[in-house]
């Protein structure tokens, strides 16, 4: 039995990025908003003097317990879905403030080219172009319809960045202005200077200088102390929703946290969300909580999963291809080069989670993929987030990996190791999907998440591709050792760290027959539920998401408030 | 703030190499090394952290999680052939890494507390990430024990901490290519759990007991965890200088 609670406006599920985000426009709109946390209080104050590699970076105090949850993971449907019994492949979040404390901070935006996707590949290349199996639907939100939502969260975040002829078009300067050069960074524009191409400092969430965004709350100079990815800012000086969008929700009296309290469900009828169920850890009792708003923003796996759970829209079927719930999970694929330089040492061991120099002509569409064997690519970068000894033994290719041999490598390289890295796009694919598991369950007994994603071939070619272009920057730079690096030379595996930028299983279209939400991020089938963050990405980019989940929150939140005033669809439905 | 600090470091290194014949990887209790090396590292170490050097950390060096003393024997002889002595640097057991790991295992990282442990198990595919049921404390009892076994089995009954570096070395090479009958998990699996652990303990910050003195981070001139680098960020030389713990960060 559930304890019923009195009714609130708005109830967010999961306080984080996004979460934050649309609690602080709702709040400052004067509606009343309860969120709903599963993780723990945070405050800064956790954060000093936490400069512990083993507990954080390795051991993931900052991450999903996973004896409580996880999720279960295939290649494909012929293999048996088996738990993440281990953070591995992706960090998940989980606290006050999710995701966003342990984020590196950068912050560019996607292309014009990533919301027309579809349109633009046909155009270009002629339908041929777009492999069999590769889902590729357009976002149902052009870039120039979404660039004034990048440009608030820009300013909400304060990012430090530059622009260049191959970068996104903006209507207004970045905030503050681009994060200082170091060597390294120095050597890699350089090199790819001389090649032709067009570096420039990557936008940054750790900041330039001292800066007080619209909503009064100041975000501090970044310290070079490379204690960013997960990590929590020892300085302040990583914008997270801690310091900006949560404390600019409570400060207006509407907002109120719980902290956990773990949705499981959330209840509807006739079409419309009514309310969510959720367990406190505190006492261990059921909850149920009514609401006349319910926005979901537990990150893109949860996202999926509750939709699900819940039983609202279709779940997607890889064979028929009807549904929609679950469809186009995506990921980024992995690929660089690494250099080792016998007569430099650089001082590696300091940095910032969004310092480096990158590339973006390799990225989207800005090179001719007419005679490529596939479309779109990704950032090359060369970032100084700051190395730390445990994680960080570079060796020559045929070293052995103990011993005295290991030893002397590992620590005569440590400074002279230099890596470029490639973030590549990852496009949907017919058999890449998202549903809940048969066998394994949570610590409440609801099903586990099932994931089952590999790589395609798309992917695999766009990887070598990068890996190539990365070598050629990383001899360019005089790197005595170039070995190419690529996680996508065979099938995905879920041990090895790639990338924490999971996406889809929510997205979002100009159709309900092909998409879950329309470009406020509501639900189609649900009209007062609202599901906001990568979940509703249709691909997923060749860069950071987090500028893109801040613009559609930012964008929801603008629906949701429209929403108050006018209940009905808010955009139409192009089925 | 750090250029005047690279003459203290190279002195710490010099030490170290000139020190190594006594605290090589044959002495097989941690505390004839420890000892030693504290001792002299006293008076070598200029701006370094006395509390440590003069002895009194060395409390935390007992047994809380091994029982039995030959178990923790031949864990201290093998994670020394991983992370050797040599004229880089101290090896594991100055580094107090069998202490370290000891630790690791009585506590919920032995426990793998923080892991999904929920049945039903299956092999499952390389992509798929470990299945195994076993706990990190009774893999690292089990694997000890077969390090041991291989040990008396091909050398006459003899253990394996009296044996040369390059029997040791043959039998931790065997359990790295799979080749040891371990029961819920692979012996490959267990020798990358224990090389995984050495390295922890070598370069964790001191508190967790290993890198003891800070001088796993000296090897790699790692200066720990400073509060911030704005000053030389730019830099095109690179600068040594004096690491820092979480010690004086929370003192």
């Amino acid at each position: 039995m559930a304890i019923e609670l009195p009714k609130k406006q708005a109830v967010i599920v999961g306080v984080g990025w996004a979460g934050g985000i649309v609690a602080a426009e709702l709040a400052k709109a004067g509606i009343e908003v309860l969120g709903l946390e599963r993780g723990a209080d945070r405050t800064p104050a956790d954060f000093i003097m936490q400069k512990d590699e083993m507990k954080y970076a390795l051991d993931h105090d900052l991450m999903q317990d996973l004896s409580k949850e996880t999720v279960s993971f295939r290649n494909d449907k012929d293999m048996t879905a088996l738990p993440m019994r281990q953070t591995g492949s992706f960090v998940l979040g989980t606290d006050l403030g999710g995701a966003g404390i342990h984020w590196n901070g950068q912050a560019p935006r996607f292309f014009p080219y990533d919301f027309e996707i579809r349109t633009h590949t046909i155009d270009r290349y002629g339908e041929d172009k777009i492999e069999e199996g590769i889902t590729l639907q357009d976002w149902g939100i052009t870039y120039d319809e979404l660039e004034p939502y990048y440009t608030k969260w820009e300013k909400t975040a304060g990012i430090s960045g530059e622009q260049n002829d191959m970068t996104p078009w903006m209507s207004e300067e970045y905030p503050t202005p681009p994060m200082k050069e170091t060597p390294a960074i120095r050597l890699f524009k350089d090199a790819a200077s001389d090649l032709g191409l067009h570096p420039h400092q990557r936008p940054s969430a750790n900041l330039s200088e001292n800066y007080t965004n619209p909503d009064g709350k100041t975000i501090y100079q970044c310290q070079f102390c490379s204690f960013c990815e997960r990590f929590g800012c020892d300085y302040q000086a990583k914008s997270d929703p801690l310091i900006t969008v949560i404390p600019t929700a409570v400060d207006t009296g509407n907002f109120e946290i719980k902290t956990h309290a773990n949705v499981r469900e959330v209840e509807h009828e006739d079409g419309k969300a009514v309310g969510v169920y959720y367990i406190d850890g505190n006492d261990g009792q059921q909850y149920y909580q009514p609401a006349d708003m319910v926005i979901l923003t537990t990150y893109v796996l949860n996202n999926t999963r509750l939709m699900l759970q819940s039983g609202i829209g279709q779940p997607y079927d890889p064979e028929t291809e009807e549904g929609v719930v679950g469809k186009h999970y995506c990921y980024q694929i992995m690929s660089g080069a690494q250099g080792m330089f016998e007569d430099k040492q650089f001082n590696l061991y300091a940095g910032a989670g969004a310092l480096g120099g990158g590339v973006e002509d390799y990225n989207g569409d800005n090179f001719d993929h007419s005679d490529l064997d596939f479309i779109h690519g990704g950032v090359l970068s060369l970032n100084q987030t700051g190395i730390r000894p445990i994680e960080t033994n570079p060796v020559p290719p045929d070293t052995k990996s103990w011993g005295s041999e290991f030893k002397k490598a590992s620590t005569h390289y440590f400074y002279r190791t230099l890596s470029i890295g490639s973030q590549g796009a990852s496009m949907p694919y017919r058999y890449n999907y998202l549903d809940l598991d048969p066998t394994y369950t949570d610590e409440n007994g609801d099903p586990l998440l099932r994931m089952t994603y590999n790589f395609t071939d798309q992917d695999r070619k766009l990887a070598a591709h990068q890996a190539e272009r990365s070598e050629e920057i990383m001899k360019q730079m005089g790197a005595d050792i170039v070995t190419q690096t690529n996680q996508a030379t065979g099938d995905y595996n879920i041990v090895p760290y790639q990338t924490t930028h999971n996406t889809g299983g929510t997205i979002m279209g100009a159709s309900s027959e092909t998409s879950v939400v329309n470009n406020y991020s509501q639900v189609w089938d649900c009209e007062n539920l609202f599901v906001v963050g990568a979940s509703t990405f249709t691909h997923n980019g060749g860069n950071n998401p987090t500028p893109t989940v801040g613009a559609l929150a930012y964008r929801a939140a603008e629906g949701m408030l429209e929403y108050f005033e006018n209940p009905g669809i808010l955009v139409e439905d192009e089925d | 703030m750090a250029d005047e600090k690279k003459s203290s470091g190279l002195t710490r290194r010099e030490f170290i190499k000139n020190g190594s014949f006594a605290v090589g990887g044959l002495i097989g209790g941690g505390l004839i090394g420890g000892m030693l090396f504290n001792t002299s590292s006293d008076t070598a170490t200029s701006g370094g952290d006395h509390d440590h050097g003069n002895g009194s950390n060395d409390y935390m060096e007992a047994r809380l999680f091994f029982k039995r003393q030959e178990d923790f024997r031949v864990l201290s002889s093998a994670v020394e052939r991983i992370f050797p002595e040599d004229e880089v640097g101290p090896g594991a057991i100055a580094l107090s890494v069998p202490y370290f790991i000891d630790r690791q295992l009585a506590g919920s990282w032995g426990f793998n507390a923080r892991e999904y442990m929920d049945g039903p198990f299956e092999e499952g595919e390389d992509t798929q990430g470990t299945q195994s049921a076993l706990l990190r404390r009774d893999a690292f009892l089990q694997g000890v024990r077969l390090i041991q076994k291989e040990a008396k089995a091909s050398h006459d009954g003899e253990n394996y901490f009296d044996l040369t570096e390059e029997q040791q070395d043959a039998i931790l090479e065997k359990f790295e290519a799979g080749d040891v009958d371990m029961n819920g998990m692979s012996s490959s699996q267990f020798f990358s759990l224990l090389r995984v652990a050495t390295l922890r303990g070598v370069y964790s910050d001191p508190v967790y007991g290993g890198n003891k003195n800070m001088d796993g981070w000296r090897m790699k001139k790692y200066p720990g965890g400073q509060m911030a680098y704005m000053d030389i960020i730019e830099d095109e030389e690179f600068h040594d200088m004096e690491p820092i713990s979480l010690h004086e960060h929370h003192n």
